[in-house]
């Protein structure tokens, strides 16, 4: 006996929760909005828990993959179906209980962080969009149905980055977000329509299903395609090029971060090349080009994650770099590892910032590192739990980085030259990694309080629990190991890419990962705990690098020289003051002046005057009577016909 | 000697062209009435020069509603002059071009 | 006979015409558009319309004529003024009469198949005419009488002074 798994009801009790908090939140009392903005998320985790049960055998069973689909068909054109179906199997799942699972405990960190601000329930109802739109992501059977779900996420990143609209830099992120995000989403939808052409149906089987009836079709237009959707991801995952939102998406709320640009929405790029990986498998220059984008983006963003201060912008950068390892496991078709990395990111990655937003809370609301210290007494479970997840980004053993880390770099060093290649970029990147992370751990907890007029106090409790429960997560998630998870997903995204050769060569190089990290350790100890003027010294040392990695190597100032500058002036010059005032004014203000003019001509006509009046009546007299004689024919009257008829009728009396 | 019947009605198209130059060009206002008059005398002739032409009755009879119909108009006509005399004081057509009295 | 008798009495009419155009003082123009009524009557009684030719005299000369030289009289009005003449009317109006008598003439004389008029041929009797007048027109006959009444009604009420007017006048 099979239960229904209402897989449709998973998005649409957070689209409940929308509507409601939306429309009625400000008049609600605060429990209620919070009871709305809680318990339909709690609802949507039941329902996933229920599913999960259902398949892995707790109860009766349900063969994956399970595809439900809404009555009704959305578009129907010829040959083209394509319906509202929702398709749930093992990676949807996998996705959906982060998904639903963390975006609960952030919801609840929500209502201690929030909790003064006067938008609350307008938080709650943007959140709970968010879920309805990433959850419709992950269950889609069809690409269009995730590109609604793609786009709306994006919709919702913007209303929750611009939250606090009236600061202008709250907005303008916002925008930014939105702008770079529409440039992937339009190299999404160029991919979309090779699809549609090449394939004639959007359904993520039948694509399979297609790709597996022709073997040897490879490279050619499906690298296109490939490419095409991998510009999607670069800006929906802020990889390089379109990356450039990422870091300002931190004027946010706290939570927002935590979830959005961190766990789910960020990895909505991985999620869809892992979903399409048959496509991605047949170019292998569309995955090469995942691996470098990915590798490049996780070194570069570490560099710059070295230089920040606000201590959100360096977990923003940590972000980017570990999407880069994701990227980077995609691009050597180790899809299961870029997953794994994906879950164990979102405990340790969440943790870090809800914790880093106790802290501000703590600190009232500072951001700037430099201004922070010696906060290891005052806040003694947020200390706790974020050093947890500093370990687990780091990648020791035994918590839950060092496994999925590992994974990946594994899978690229065995992947010929270009893969160890890349491994030693990802090792460097480790490097990196762990001196950024600890050198925040150091200069948030550790050392003399640096500011002293604020007074920081623990955070109340349903701040605190959420970090509990992740941190609890970030040690022991990746005990699950790597075999079992793509043994688990293999269904989906194909068989481990990685023979056990020798049981010692990835031995080795987890040894060396952890080696790595200690190291990096050790330097940030030297640099930021025992001697913390080193660091200003060797900036002074080095101004040229300092300067150029500080300032984000000026990407942002070159896209606006290249891009916003000139887009700029073409609206404003060309199509502001040419087309807006000159075209369009002209042809209103000419549409205008000839009805006037016209007017102005005509009212002249009607003079008053009798006489004028009757010579007009004159002319149309002459003119009427021009044209009835010539109607008839050479202007010859007979009367004989006339008189004819007339006299018949006159007879008749 | 008989008159071919053409003449009657080049006649009548000539007194209704002196109607219309008259009531171009004259400037009192009742001369202008009286062209007007003249003009419906001209088509008077036109029918019952037709009339006579098909032998029917129903010309004549025409001619006779025109005259009814044409004596009530130059009735209330002149009644309407009377009024407009009174507000403006004048009779120059030129000197009467406002609507409102 | 018919001829001449057609020559004088056309002669007649169009001289009045001209006169009523040449005329500057409306009195003037009055009496010779009673000229060219009274002609025009002579003219229906050679095409044998004796009626009509007694209806013209009666309604036409009798009654309408001597109603304008009364208001003629009444309004006093003088001699033509020299006021502004009009443009419009000289450079349109005068072309369009010369057009409309062009083609009015160019049509005429093309009628193929018109007779001619002669003493000979008999007056139209005015039986006939009060028959068909009675029997088949007679709803315009009536529609026809209910308008004069209107214009009975109309001239009274537009001529007359107001009441408050006529005592200040006094």
């Amino acid at each position: 006996m099979n239960a229904p798994l209402h897989l449709w009801l998973i998005p649409l009790l957070p689209f409940a929760g929308f509507l409601l908090n939306g429309i009625l939140g400000r008049r609600l009392p605060k429990v209620l909005t919070t009871a709305i903005g809680l318990l339909l998320p709690l609802a949507s985790f039941g329902l996933v828990l229920n599913a999960a049960r259902s398949i892995t055998g707790f109860g009766s069973s349900v063969p994956l993959p399970a595809a439900e689909s809404f009555p009704f068909s959305w578009i129907s054109v010829g040959t083209l179906h394509i319906d509202f179906n929702l398709v749930l199997d093992q990676l949807s799942l996998v996705m959906l209980l982060i998904i639903t699972g963390v975006g609960f405990l952030i919801h609840v960190y929500s209502v201690g962080y929030m909790h003064d601000d006067a938008g609350y329930a307008r938080y709650f109802s943007y959140l709970n969009l968010f879920l309805f739109f990433m959850t419709t992501l992950v269950l889609a059977g069809n690409v269009l149905l995730m590109f609604v779900g793609w786009e709306g996420v994006g919709l919702a990143s913007y209303l929750l980055i611009g939250f606090w609209f009236e600061k202008t830099s709250a907005a303008d992120a916002g925008k930014k977000a939105f702008i770079a995000n529409r440039i992937g989403d339009f190299g999404f939808l160029i991919g979309i329509f090779l699809l549609l052409g090449n394939f004639g149906t959007l359904t993520f089987s039948d694509i399979a299903a297609k790709l597996a009836a022709m073997p040897g079709w490879t490279g050619g237009i499906l690298t296109a395609i490939c490419l095409c959707l991998l510009v999607g991801a670069t800006g929906k995952s802020a990889q390089l090029p379109l990356y450039v939102w990422l870091p300002d998406a931190m004027e946010g709320p706290t939570p927002v971060s935590a979830l959005i640009h961190a766990a789910t929405m960020v990895t909505a790029g991985v999620y869809m090349i892992s979903r399409t990986h048959f496509l991605f498998d047949r170019s292998p220059y569309a995955l090469g080009a995942v691996a470098i984008v990915g590798a490049a983006t996780a070194f570069f963003a570490a560099t710059m994650g070295l230089m920040q201060n606000d201590i959100k912008r360096v977990l923003a950068y940590s972000t980017m770099s570990q999407l880069g390892y994701m990227f980077l496991a995609c691009g050597v078709a180790a899809y299961s590892a870029a997953i794994f990395h994906l879950m164990t990111h979102a405990f340790f990655k969440a943790l870090l910032f809800l914790a880093a937003g106790s802290v501000i809370h703590a600190m009232g609301g500072e951001q700037d590192m430099r201004k922070m210290g010696g906060l290891r007494k005052k806040l003694p479970v947020t200390f706790w739990t974020m050093t947890a997840a500093v370990f687990a980004i780091s990648g020791f053993f035994p918590f839950a980085g060092f496994f999925s880390k590992d994974a990946i770099l594994y899978a690229a060093f065995l992947q010929g030259t270009g893969g160890k290649i890349l491994w030693f970029v990802g090792l460097v990147t480790a490097l990196l990694t762990a001196i950024y992370m600890f050198r925040l751990w150091y200069m948030t907890f550790f050392g003399e309080t640096r500011s002293h007029d604020v007074h920081p106090h623990e955070a109340p409790l349903s701040m605190l629990i959420p970090l509990v429960i992740l941190g609890a997560l970030a040690v022991c998630g990746g005990w699950i190991g790597i075999e079992r998870i793509s043994d688990y997903l293999a269904p989906v995204t194909g068989p481990r890419n990685a023979p056990p050769v020798t049981g010692h060569l990835e031995l080795w190089l987890s040894i060396l990962a952890v080696a790595v990290a200690a190291e990096g350790w050790l330097i940030a100890d030297k640099y930021y705990r025992r001697k913390p003027e080193r660091p200003a010294q060797l900036a002074a040392a080095l101004p040229g690098t300092y300067d150029l990695i500080a300032n984000k190597y000026y990407v942002d100032e070159l896209y606006g020289a290249i891009f916003v500058k000139p887009l700029l002036a073409f609206s404003r010059y060309i199509l502001g003051w040419v087309v807006d005032t000159g075209i369009l004014g002209g042809a209103a203000w000419l549409l205008g002046g000839t009805a006037t003019l016209g007017g102005a001509v005509l009212q002249r006509w009607q003079s008053g005057n009798l006489r004028s009046y009757a010579a007009w009546l004159a002319l149309g007299a002459a003119a009427l009577l021009i044209a009835a004689v010539a109607v008839h024919s050479g202007w010859a009257l007979s009367f004989q016909s006339v008189s004819s008829h007339f006299t018949l009728k006159a007879a008749g009396h | 000697m008989d008159v071919p019947l053409s003449w009657y009605l080049l006649l009548s198209a000539a007194l209704f062209s002196l109607g219309v130059i008259g009531f171009l060009i004259k400037r009192n206002l009742i001369t202008v009435f009286m062209s007007i008059e003249l003009m419906l005398n001209a088509v008077n002739l036109s029918f019952v020069t037709f009339a006579h032409q098909w032998h029917a009755v129903r010309g004549q009879i025409f001619v006779f509603f025109v005259m009814t119909v044409a004596a009530a108009e130059a009735a209330v006509g002149l009644a309407i002059i009377i009024a407009i005399f009174r507000a403006r004081n004048t009779l120059a057509v030129d000197r009467i071009d406002l609507m409102k009295l | 006979m018919h001829l001449i008798l057609f020559l004088i009495f056309a002669g007649c009419c169009l001289a009045g015409a001209i006169n009523l155009l040449l005329q500057t003082h409306p009195i003037n123009s009055a009496l010779s558009l009673v000229v060219v009524m009274t002609s025009l009557a002579v003219l229906y009684l050679l095409l044998g319309a004796e009626f009509l030719a007694a209806a013209q005299i009666i309604v036409y000369s009798g009654a309408v004529m001597v109603l304008f030289v009364f208001v003629v009289m009444l309004l006093n009005a003088g001699r033509e003024e020299r006021t502004l003449g009009s443009r419009a009317a000289r450079a349109v109006g005068l072309p369009s009469v010369v057009v409309l008598l062009g083609v009015l003439v160019t049509t005429i004389l093309r009628i193929q198949g018109l007779g001619a008029a002669a003493l000979s041929q008999g007056l139209t009797p005015t039986e006939e005419l009060s028959r068909v007048l009675f029997h088949e027109l007679l709803l315009p006959f009536e529609v026809t009488s209910v308008l004069i009444l209107i214009a009975i009604l109309g001239a009274v009420a537009l001529a007359r002074q107001e009441g408050s007017e006529r005592t200040a006048a006094k």
